[in-house]
């Protein structure tokens, strides 16, 4: 196995959350409970005479992203028609880009390496099928609420090895994403989608293998990663034999925890792409594209580092509240509270206690603060009365002691927490350590 | 046939309103001498007298229905209402309507009822115009000749054995028998201009983006334009007036300013500078049809025009260049009609239209896209400039619109050829996208009327109104109606 190597492009679709849909004027509603075919009007049903009007947002916010992953900007751009029959594409054609998209390259930095990109292109979303059973007839209905939803999709080169690496570019990818704010990304509900193409090579390979299996279905960075795991193994053992993978397109299913064939890709689908007549070629001056650089929100790192500096967090304590936009802003609320400064609370506790006590949703922010103060105000215990506890503890639990002696370790901690809860959470921490291992070593 | 002889009876004791300009007719409903409901009964009459035969429309709108409109247009005319208002008027049926059924002529629409008007519906039923009418056409403007409709052909009113010319067959011969005032047509290759020219009325191709294609149905999208036909330039003008204009549903839709067409129009054409590409007469075009255009060109010098030859090389790779463009569009615009929809599936469409999806298909594929598509909107470029470099001299061009005057039926129909080659003096049009106003000129000596064209700037549609405004004043063929014709 580890004579060989991953090779991995990452796809992703990331639906925006515009007002309203890409061409049309329906509103944008990704929620998933509403009714079928509310949402639709001549042009997202691509309903004879219709024509596309492109949201401006949209396409700005396609820009921004651009901007934020360190694209290079189109000067000028277009869409153009993909065709295809499906019954959830109702003009027989997708209008997306082919070969003048918005953005060109940029990148995303993991622990692992840059992972470069591709293109950054902008795109219309389908209707979506229900197989079921209809008056005991088995039937397939379109439902076009998603038809003509803003999509973007971001193409990475084949710089992922791992499936570690695979996981992180994403999570870094959908912050960013979600700090841009131009996505809920919310891969439940399908508005951030990942298809990983993946291959394997013998380490020390450099040329591309010759075909590459494209994994659909997945809506987590565990399933991705854990598909990609799946799928190396299985190209290995298929490589092993001296055979080649098939190449294809493959569906995570989550209760096999295994990948499952589609659909066998027969050369390239020939999508006669063309220009799209009823839009205008777009063109965008540089100083368009600055204003749309100015108006970006700063993004995570930025963040994180910001927030690091001017309340001497650590990098963990920084990446946590990052990484969750609610305890970040209930961080930033309470840090300056009145009350937080007077009683001269330090940042790194607040972070600590934001990022892992079980905070009731539904308490304020003044209430939080209540809380953290009052677990700051040290009830000062005598040292007699801290050893009076620890004895009492070692006797309680004398496989404990005896298994600390023989050399576990770890059971300290075990002692530890028995004395903290005999002493109800009062006293000094760092002195009940002390004591203790002055006790055990005794 | 007796239908046709009722019709001329009716004619001799009637009124003959719709014989009358748009403007004189407004002017007649603002003075409360005549009535919209009066028109509409006649423009019944006339329908009810000719459709039999003629079938120029694949869908009429209930009479009462349309009276009733009438009527309330009587009651709520003031002396701000549009000349339009009241007015009443067919399209082609690639626009969606509605309250009448769209067929495109095509029978894979046959039951499909539109759940939103096109923006020219719109636009018209906003002043006040009466739709009464849903006119045949080559089905999805597949065609020179309506022959290629899945409905009843249309006949042309000169010589009910010839086409009226397609794809717009049933608006142009709706005018020519004085159905109503106006029609709205749509011009891909040809489609407004043909038509009239066999059918000897005025018709006007807009420049692209002019009128809002929203609602149109597309043949081939870079291509389609959305204009008036009518018995006169000037009725074209009135018309464009009420119909121009950029749309929030047009992406491809001008913001240039829309002009008022129909005023300033003279009868001297002193300073008017027209070029005459001489390539467009040479062989190919029928001599009485040369000889016509050559009078017609005497005529605008008579009126003041200067009229110069020039040389515009391009015309014999038009055809070519259009038969990539127009079915590698249409391949992709008529991908919907897939079956799932709409009632009826694809083995619905006619012979023409699985040809020109067919090339167009090709032409689209990997491997051939940079050989045809690609290569074709290259040429258009060129083209572009070619129109460029002689509009930039002359206000106008003038050329035929047709190589020879309304053919035979089945003559188009059993040879595609020849079909394409009909519209080899449209198309470059609608490849650059520049408008064109096409008006009769005289009549053969079997007498079929002829047509040319004055083919003008982007945005000149008023330049070419008024110079056909001043030809119209100075000659009397747009005033010729079928009434002589042998059946």
């Amino acid at each position: 196995m580890n004579e060989y190597e991953l090779v991995i492009g990452m796809e992703i679709h990331v639906e925006l959350k515009t007002k309203s849909g890409m061409f049309c004027a329906c509103k944008n509603d990704q929620s998933l409970d509403k009714k079928p075919n509310i949402y639709t009007c001549p042009v997202c049903l691509g309903l004879p005479g219709a024509l596309p009007v492109p949201n401006k947002t949209a396409i700005d916010w396609t820009i921004m992203l651009g901007l934020a992953l360190g694209s290079e900007i189109a000067e000028v751009s277009k869409f153009d028609r993909k065709h295809y029959f499906y019954p959830d594409l109702p003009k027989g054609y997708q209008i997306s880009q082919y070969d003048m998209p918005l953005c060109v390259g940029g990148f995303v930095d993991t622990s692992f390496g840059k992972v470069r990109l591709h293109r950054i292109h902008l795109e219309e979303d389908t209707g979506t099928l229900k197989h079921t059973l209809l008056d005991g007839k088995r039937v397939s209905l379109v439902d076009f609420n998603r038809s003509g939803t803003p999509l973007v999709e971001i193409v990475t080169e084949p710089d992922i090895h791992s499936s570690e690496q695979a996981k992180e570019f994403l999570k870094t990818l959908h912050q960013i994403v979600r700090f841009v704010g131009i996505s809920d990304a919310d891969m439940e509900k399908g508005s951030m989608r990942l298809e990983p193409n993946i291959s394997v090579r013998r380490k020390g390979a450099t040329e591309m293998p010759k075909y590459k299996v494209e994994v659909k279905n997945i809506n987590s960075f565990k399933f991705a990663a854990a598909a990609i795991e799946y799928e190396f193994n299985r190209h290995v053992a298929i490589l092993e034999k001296g055979e080649i993978p098939v190449q294809e397109t493959r569906g995570w299913n989550e209760d096999k925890n295994a990948t499952v064939s589609q659909r066998v890709k027969e050369g390239a689908a020939d999508y006669r792409y063309f220009p799209e007549p009823d839009i205008p070629p777009l063109r965008f001056t540089k100083e368009y594209i600055e204003t749309l650089r100015a108006a970006l929100p700063k993004l995570a790192d930025e963040v994180k580092s910001d927030v690091m500096s001017a309340h001497g967090l650590n990098e963990y304590q920084g990446k946590m509240l990052v990484e969750n936009t609610i305890k970040l802003t209930k961080f930033q609320t309470i840090v300056s509270l009145p009350s937080i400064q007077r009683a001269n609370v330090s940042g790194p506790t607040i972070a600590n206690w934001i990022i892992n006590k079980d905070i009731d949703p539904s308490s304020s922010e003044n209430q939080i603060a209540d809380q953290i103060i009052a677990s700051q105000t040290i009830v000062v215990v005598s040292d007699d009365d801290l050893m009076k506890a620890i004895v009492e503890v070692m006797e309680a639990n004398p496989k404990a002691v005896a298994d600390f002696k023989a050399g576990k370790e770890p059971v300290k901690m075990f002692l530890f927490g028995n004395v903290i809860r005999e002493l109800k959470g009062k006293g000094d921490k760092e002195r009940v350590v002390a004591l203790l291992e002055e006790k055990l070593a005794a | 046939m007796d239908s046709l002889s009722s019709m001329l009876y009716w004619r001799q004791v009637n009124k003959n309103l719709l014989d009358l300009s748009i403007l004189e007719l407004a002017k007649r409903l603002q003075d409360k001498s005549i009535t919209s409901v009066e028109l509409v009964d006649e423009s019944y009459e006339r329908m009810e007298a000719s459709e039999s035969v003629i079938h120029a429309a694949i869908t009429i709108r209930d009479k009462k229905e349309a009276l009733a409109l009438a009527k309330k247009a009587d009651e709520t005319r003031t002396a701000h209402s549009s000349p339009l208002h009241g007015m009443p008027y067919v399209v082609k049926d690639g626009y969606v309507t509605k309250d009448l059924r769209t067929t495109a002529a095509s029978k894979v629409l046959d039951t499909f009822m539109s759940p939103y008007n096109a923006t020219v519906i719109e636009k018209l039923e906003a002043k006040g115009a009466i739709l009464i009418g849903k006119m045949n056409m080559d089905a999805w403007g597949h065609g020179a000749s309506t022959e290629n409709t899945d409905y009843p052909v249309t006949k042309n009113p000169w010589d009910i054995t010839r086409s009226a010319g397609g794809s717009g067959g049933g608006p142009a011969a709706a005018i020519a028998l004085r159905y109503v005032p106006f029609a709205i047509g749509e011009d891909t290759g040809g489609s407004i201009r043909l038509p009239a020219a066999w059918c000897g009325i005025t018709s006007l191709k807009v420049t692209y983006g002019r009128v809002s294609r929203y609602g149109a149905i597309a043949y081939a999208s870079s291509l389609d334009t959305v204009g008036p036909t009518a018995k006169t330039a000037e009725d074209c003008a009135v018309v464009l007036e009420a119909i121009a204009g950029v749309d929030p549903k047009d992406a491809t839709s001008s913001p240039h300013a829309v002009d008022d067409y129909a005023n300033g129009m003279t009868k001297s054409l002193t300073g008017k500078r027209i070029a005459f590409p001489t390539e467009y007469y040479k062989e190919g075009l029928d001599t009485e049809i040369k000889a016509a255009i050559f009078k017609a060109r005497e005529q605008f010098v008579s009126l003041g025009a200067v009229v110069e030859d020039v040389s515009m090389p391009l015309l014999e790779f038009g055809v070519p260049v259009y038969y990539i463009l127009a079915p590698s569009e249409t391949s992709s615009n008529l991908g919907r009609y897939d079956g799932v929809r709409y009632g009826n599936g694809r083995e619905l469409f006619t012979k023409e239209t699985s040809r020109r999806v067919m090339t167009g298909t090709y032409a689209l594929s990997s491997g051939y896209y940079d050989a045809y598509y690609k290569k074709a909107q290259k040429a258009r470029t060129v083209f572009i400039k070619n129109y460029a470099s002689i509009l930039s001299k002359y206000d106008a061009i003038l050329a035929p619109v047709t190589t020879v005057p309304a053919t035979k039926f089945g003559a188009l129909l059993e040879d595609p050829v020849a079909n394409m080659m009909m519209d080899v003096y449209n198309v470059t049009v609608n490849i650059v996208g520049v408008p064109s106003l096409a008006l009769p000129c005289g009549f053969t000596k079997d007498g079929l009327p002829m047509g040319m064209q004055l083919i003008g700037n982007m945005h000149g549609e008023k330049t070419l109104i008024s110079l056909g405004s001043a030809y119209q004043s100075a000659t009397d063929w747009h005033t010729k109606t079928p009434q002589g014709v042998t059946i």
